[in-house]
């Protein structure tokens, strides 16, 4: 039935979306049996160009199959599929508007053994600087099936970032996903937490815990860090005793900074950020040992509220 | 032969028209790189008016020929070219790099039309140009990929991570034209990042390479020729050429890379090009 990767249900969706839609090809930077593109090569293997261990040549050749109609994919490491190709990415695929879809692959901390070169703590942050980039980071992997296809229909560069572990589903499959959409989890009235990916099921175990202390959290996915729905946002910190942000990624540039920005001409909300404090990662044997030493959980999440809420 | 004889001075004559233009309009702009746009001049006039299957009245059409400009500094002689097949009016060159103009100061296809690739950042265009020869052969259209570059430009990695796939895949509609001008930014290539021998290397990246005089007429026309006949290779033509070709003040002089002349300079290469025009 259903796989709790992400990973697994974007190399489907790449699959099932690849029936009907000739224009996807998809392109991969030897790393297809990690990133799951090698699911889209054994459908459609005349789709598919393996583009080996040189990702900037994959991004601009990406770019030129765009110009011809095509809609690629392309594949790596987040780490690799944004800074390694920076430059591609803003230069040749973004100014010109070109229809390039960015996989960021083994996001945030989740290649836990491979350590800070392979671990991206600032790859939202790179996209969502660059004008006209969409940004979005699933929860599940119902919603990367979702969102992969959206991806599709969207016209313009877009960049996915998708972790590397299984995930607990949260999302119904019959949801509507649309780009820029917030989807509210849990009802709340004291404060609201804003998370995505990893992140939001943390967040959905720090209001259980603070509902017991009779502190009522409203936990909002934003599987859309750009664009970002300000008004939605605005209107889900009105009156809030604590807006808290929970991100697998620096605190810099992220989905807090994104709320952040949006809030900034809003007069009087406490803010505070869950999220990496500007240092690179590390190595470790798995990954919750990994994320609880960064302090992304549900017990910081809920430690923010209580010192907001007073 | 009178044919041919007539051709290649009809295309002569559009190159010393082209930079004319160039220089024009980078006089106007009081900014801009006339060294590599001018030695380049000959190889785009020949493939605008003699190589290329395109339609100024179609500039989207699919099946169209494309150029990318890989040394997008140099855009000056597109722009010309561009004005001068009928894309659109020359008096818009007057435009160059001022606020609101389609030419800006690297090219922007989303403003240019009969522009095919937004350029600027150094080494990417061979890999574009791979994607869109690969989609080229995808749709079964007989499209032309060619991709123009600067020999200091090939300093950048990537150009032969584009080299390397362009042999994987076959690209044998795809032709990289470097402008071997011997001259970058900080002075010679020879100096500042020595690479010769690059026919060997373009070679030992399986290409087919083809070596002429960029200023040759007769050199550039069976360059292409011989590119169009190539069965399963891209190629490359390595083109010997001279920065600033046209104008003896600026050639092989590093300033003029990035410098705009002055009125009397700007006169003084009018003149010595009208010259070459009656000959």
């Amino acid at each position: 039935m259903a796989t709790n990767s992400l990973r697994t249900a974007y190399g489907e969706a790449l699959v099932e979306l690849g029936k009907d839609n000739k224009n996807i090809v998809v392109l991969e930077a030897d790393l297809g049996k990690s990133t799951m593109s090698c699911l889209f090569q054994a459908a459609y293997p005349e789709r598919y160009f393996e583009m080996s261990i040189a990702e900037a040549n994959m991004a601009s050749t990406a770019a030129g199959l765009a110009l011809t109609g095509k809609i690629p994919f392309i594949n790596s490491f987040a780490v690799f599929s944004t800074g390694r190709c920076y430059d591609q990415l803003r230069q040749t695929i973004s100014i010109a508007g070109l229809n390039v879809k960015i996989c960021g692959s083994s996001a945030g901390l989740s290649d836990y053994g491979d350590g800070s070169t392979h671990q991206s703590i600032e790859d939202m942050g790179l996209m969502r600087g660059i004008p006209g980039m969409t940004v979005l980071v699933p929860v599940d992997a119902v919603e990367t099936t979702q969102m992969v296809a959206a991806m599709v229909e969207h016209k313009g560069p877009a960049y996915i970032r998708i972790n590397r572990n299984d995930l607990p589903i949260l999302t119904a499959t019959d949801r509507k996903f649309e780009i820029g959409k917030l989807y509210t989890l849990r009802e709340g009235t004291d404060a609201v937490v804003f998370a995505n990916g990893v992140m939001v099921s943390k967040a959905l175990a720090a209001a259980e815990v603070l509902a017991k202390e009779n502190i009522s959290l409203k936990v909002i996915n934003v599987p859309t860090v750009k664009p970002l729905d300000r008004p939605a946002v605005i209107a889900a910190a009105a009156g809030m005793k604590a807006v808290v942000t929970a991100e697998e990624h620096s605190v810099i540039g992220g989905l807090g900074s994104a709320i952040a920005e949006a809030l900034r001409l809003e007069k009087g909300v406490p803010l505070d950020f869950v999220g990496i404090e500007d240092v690179f990662g590390t190595s470790a044997l798995g990954y919750d040992e990994l994320i609880e030493h960064y302090g992304l959980t549900a017990k910081a999440i809920a430690d923010k509220v209580r010192t907001l809420v007073g | 032969m009178n044919a041919d004889i007539c051709k290649i001075g009809h295309l002569q004559q559009k190159a010393c028209e082209l930079r004319e233009h160039i220089i024009d309009m980078i006089h106007v702009a009081k900014s801009g790189h006339p060294g590599g746009s001018l030695s380049i001049a000959d190889i785009v006039a020949t493939l605008y008016f003699d190589e290329l299957n395109i339609d100024p009245e179609q500039p989207q059409r699919k099946d169209r020929d494309r150029v990318i400009l890989s040394k997008g500094h140099c855009c000056p002689v597109i722009y010309g070219v561009l004005a001068m097949k009928g894309f659109f009016a020359v008096e818009v060159l007057q435009t160059l790099r001022k606020m609101g103009s389609i030419l800006q100061g690297h090219p922007d296809m989303k403003k240019v039309p009969g522009l095919d690739m937004t350029t600027g950042s150094l080494g990417q265009g061979l890999s574009v140009g791979v994607g869109m020869a690969f989609g080229a052969k995808a749709l079964n259209m007989e499209s032309r990929v060619y991709v123009i570059l600067g020999d200091g430009e090939l300093n950048e990695g990537q150009v032969w991570e584009a080299a390397m796939s362009a042999a994987k895949f076959k690209l044998d509609n795809l032709t990289a034209i470097v402008d071997c001008n011997h001259l970058q930014v900080d002075g010679f290539c020879q100096d500042v990042m020595p690479i010769e021998p690059i026919d060997k290397k373009w070679e030992a990246f399986g290409w087919q390479v083809v070596k002429i005089d960029g200023h040759d007429m007769e050199q550039i026309l069976a360059a292409f020729s011989t590119a169009r006949k190539s069965i399963g290779k891209p190629t490359c033509i390595l083109a010997e050429t001279v920065k600033g070709k046209g104008v003896s003040f600026m050639e092989n002089v590093c300033e003029w890379h990035g410098m705009a002349p002055n009125d009397n300079q700007c006169q003084l290469a009018f003149h010595e090009l009208k010259g070459g025009q009656v000959q």
